[in-house]
This record gives structure tokens, sequence and C-alpha cells, in this order.
């Protein structure tokens, strides 16, 4: 893979597109991490939208379906009073024999100043990114098996926020670890930030055989994965992956690896556990554990809304700073 | 140059807001502090009102008008303001004034919290090259720098100020 530092940072080493976490420095990622908290603040007040990003158009161009992604992406630009533009290309003019470099090349000529990228194929939001005209930030929500970095970095800030700080914290993040752009995201992002150690746990069908390169350390029963551990995060059980035999029923996994109460008295007392939703109750979690007080899964979708901000915002900022910045006025 | 001492202005100010909180019957008024510098003088102020509440503190970052040339701040701390400014006496407190841009932004954001009553404008220094038309109210002394001279304040305690 491309160093995608080359093409999201500028010279200076600021945001200008948001594609991966991967390679991306501990202080950027704290960056974003303290403009999020900001904005949780302005979330708050009666009014809740900052003035921002006025006047900028963002398009949110969902080549895949995703309603929550897609919705708070979409909550997150208007909080920043840009204008925000949904479309649905899985359904509009790609199914009409539409190149993707045409329906981009249109979607300039609409003036846009931001794509939100939601494709199926790895790499998508990465090549968009290379091929749109300077001044368009591309913010990645997921593409293929590859990324999904806003995820992976509302899961950061919700570990900030509930564990205070991220440094020397176990985490353990259990299911389908092979198909997740966001454990990619996670493990990253994690090992960057300091965490003592990140286990993966699952089945050895659902753990990519690369997971050591990762900085993960595989688990494959619940009970010593999860010793010791100050957060658990859980993945949801893509049921498309049942049919190709890597799992032999919904039930076994459960059994196996589902988190209940019982199986969450083997990490810390004050363990926390998170799920990126949206959750299958009964197949990876169960009612009482996600509905739990240790749960802060609904935490976890507002604070979503405020990373969106923060790199919306970054990724703005960084495509529209003069190179000759004055003295900021007083 | 001779800078002025910052400790003495700020006491002679505060004397001249309580005047004017009186002159101008404000009730209950609330003293909000640009960050940072504003805040470390609306406190100064607020040790010699007595005021019942503490200073509220306004972060402009999400507001200004440069931010698509200069980027956000690193850290942007947030504003901390009361449940509700609807219907207050605010008593907005800034340490330098010079283009007037920092208090259109500080003004934008207080009327996202609410609709007060009436907003006052207290700055410790006037550097002058206003480029919109907002003057203070009261101001601690005025200064007349050379061409591309700033000032810094530093503080809390003491408040100092130097050529930047």
């Amino acid at each position: 893979m491309i160093d995608p530092n080359k093409v999201q940072l500028t010279d200076d080493g600021r945001l200008k597109h948001f594609l991966s976490t991967e390679g991306l420095s501990r202080e950027l990622l704290t960056e974003i991490l303290d403009t999020a908290d900001s904005f949780i603040s302005t979330q708050e007040r009666a009014v809740k939208t900052v003035p921002l990003l006025r006047g900028k158009t963002v398009v949110n161009l969902f080549f895949e379906n995703s309603t929550r992604t897609r919705s708070t992406f979409e909550l997150a630009a208007k909080r920043l009073s840009a204008d925000i533009l949904n479309l649905d290309i899985a359904r509009s003019a790609t199914s009409k024999g539409e190149t993707l470099m045409d329906t981009l090349w249109n979607l300039e000529a609409m003036y846009s100043d931001m794509f939100v990228v939601r494709h199926s194929d790895s790499g998508a939001a990465h090549f968009i990114a290379e091929h749109v005209t300077p001044n368009v930030a591309i913010i990645n929500a997921g593409d293929g098996r590859h990324a999904h970095p806003t995820q992976a970095m509302l899961d950061m800030l919700t570990i900030r926020r509930h564990k205070e700080s991220i440094e020397g914290k176990v985490v353990a993040i259990v299911g389908d670890i092979l198909h997740s752009r966001v454990a990619r995201c996670q493990i990253h992002a994690l090992r960057t930030l300091g965490a003592a150690e990140v286990r993966v746990i699952g089945p050895g069908t659902l753990l990519p055989a690369d997971i050591d390169s990762l900085g993960a350390v595989p688990y494959y029963d619940m009970k010593s994965g999860l010793a010791d551990c100050d957060v658990v995060i859980m993945l949801r059980l893509q049921k498309e992956r049942m049919q190709n035999a890597l799992l032999p029923s919904e039930g076994e996994f459960f059994k196996l690896y589902g988190l209940t109460e019982e199986k969450l008295t083997y990490a810390k007392p004050d363990a926390i556990v998170m799920h990126p939703g949206p959750i299958n109750r009964g197949v990876e979690i169960e009612s009482a554990v996600a509905d739990g007080s240790h749960s802060v899964i609904l935490n976890q979708v507002s604070y979503g809304i405020a990373v969106r901000m923060a790199v919306m915002a970054m990724a703005m900022s960084g495509q529209q700073t003069l190179a000759n910045s004055e003295e900021p006025a007083r | 140059m001779n800078l002025p001492d910052i400790e003495h202005i700020t006491q002679e100010l505060a004397g001249q807001v309580t005047e004017l909180i009186e002159q101008r019957q404000l009730d209950n008024p609330l003293l909000v502090g640009i960050r940072t510098g504003g805040v470390w003088v609306a406190e100064r102020l607020n040790d010699t009102l007595n005021s019942q509440d503490e200073v509220a503190t306004l972060d402009i970052s999400f507001y200004r008008d440069d931010f698509t040339r200069h980027g956000l701040h690193p850290k942007v701390q947030g504003s901390e303001l009361p449940e509700s400014i609807e219907d207050r006496h605010i008593i907005l407190v800034d340490d330098v004034i010079m283009s007037g841009r920092t208090i259109r932004a500080a003004m934008n954001e207080l009327f996202d919290y609410g609709r007060p009553a009436s907003i006052t404008l207290v700055c410790l220094l006037d550097i002058g090259r206003r480029e919109l038309p907002i003057q203070p109210d009261l101001c601690g002394a005025t200064l007349a720098l050379n061409d591309g001279q700033l000032v810094k304040l530093t503080g809390p305690r003491p408040l100092v100020l130097t050529l930047a």
C-alpha cells in the first residue's frame, strides 16, 4: 500500500484529507481528540451549530449503504454550518453506467468542498483523494476491508473520556477481525496513543494471519483474552460471513465469543464495553451487557458526531490555509 | 518604548467598571473573559467587583473569520458560560483590542447562547489598527505601536506586558 500520508497531510504535516489512522503521529491523533472534546461542549448548548464551515458544501458520497455513519456525518456537517448533500450512489448514476471519475467531476463542477466517501473497495477514498482537484477534502467513511478511521477515532475518544487516558490500558477487540476495517484502524490508533497491550480475540478463521505485524496479540478464548482488560470492544458479526463456512453457527459463536455478564467478569471490574453498532443482541453481545452499567455504546454515538466535526474542520482548514500565513488578527 | 504598568492599569480599570455598572444600572452583571488574556483580566476585575458569579469564559476559536487561513488552534478549550445568559447584562473583557475581529466573533458566539440584555466591552489595552466599527466602552490604556509591533500579555498573576 502507498504511504497514505503523502496524500492526507499538507507539507507542514497538517490534515487535508482523512483517509486512515495509519502512520499519523501521536500529536496529530491527540489534536483530533482534543478538537473533538471541545465540539462535545458546543453540542451541549441550546444552539448546537458553530459557523466554522459556513458556506461550504459537503457531499456524502455513499457507494455502499450505511444509515448510521451517513447520518452522523450529516449531523456533523450541519453542526459546522455546512450545506450537505446526500448522494446515494448505489442507486444513482453509476448504476446507469457512469464511471466513478465522471461522477466526481460532476460533483466538483457543482463547487463541492468536501466528499465523505464510503465504498466497498479498499483504497477507494485514497484513489479519489489523489484524483480530485486540489481544494476538495476527502474524508474516508469506510473503504472495503481497509479503514474506517472516524470510527476508530471515536472509539479512542470514548476510551479517553471514560478511562482518562489510552496510555497504559489493556484493550481487547473481539470478533471478526479479519473482515473488519474498524479493527485495523483501532489497532493502529491504540498502538500510537500508547495502549499497553492490544489483544484480538476470535476464532482462528476470523483473525488475520499477519496480526502480529499490526502490533496486536491474538487470543482464541475469552477467558484468557479478557483477563485484566480495561476496555472490551465487540465487533459486529457480519452474517454474510456465516455462509462462507468461516463459522459453524451463530449459536456456536455466541457460546464461545458472545459477551455475557459471566465472561465480562474475566476483565477488570471497572472495564468498559464498546461496540460500533448496530449490535446483534444474542449473537456477539448479551442484552444484559449491552444495556448494563459497563456499556458505553450509546456514548460512542454522541462522540462520533464530535469526532466527525473535528476531522471535517481540520481537513477543511488544511485545504485552505494559505502557505504565507500571517499573524492571527486580534 | 515605555510599556505601562499593567497591574496599576488593571486596578484603575476595575474602579471605572464599578462606576460604569452603577451609572448604567447594570443589575447582576456577568463578566465574560475572552480566552486567554481576557479571562485573566476579567478575574482581576471580578475580585474588585465582589461579584457572586465566577468569571465566564469564551473561546472564540470556532467563530474566527480567519479559521480557513490559520486553521484551528490546536487546543481549543471551549467556552464555559452559565446555563443561561438570557437577559443578563454582559461585561465582555479582552486584554488587547486591535482589529475588532475577536470582539465580533465573541458577540456572535454569545448570541448562540441566548439574548443578553446588554453587552459592555472592556479592554485593558487599545493598540489601534481597527478594521471593524467596534470600540470599547472602557479601556485601560491606549498604546501607539510601530508598524509590525505587537504586545503580548502573560499571566495570570502577575500580569506582565511585553513587546512581541
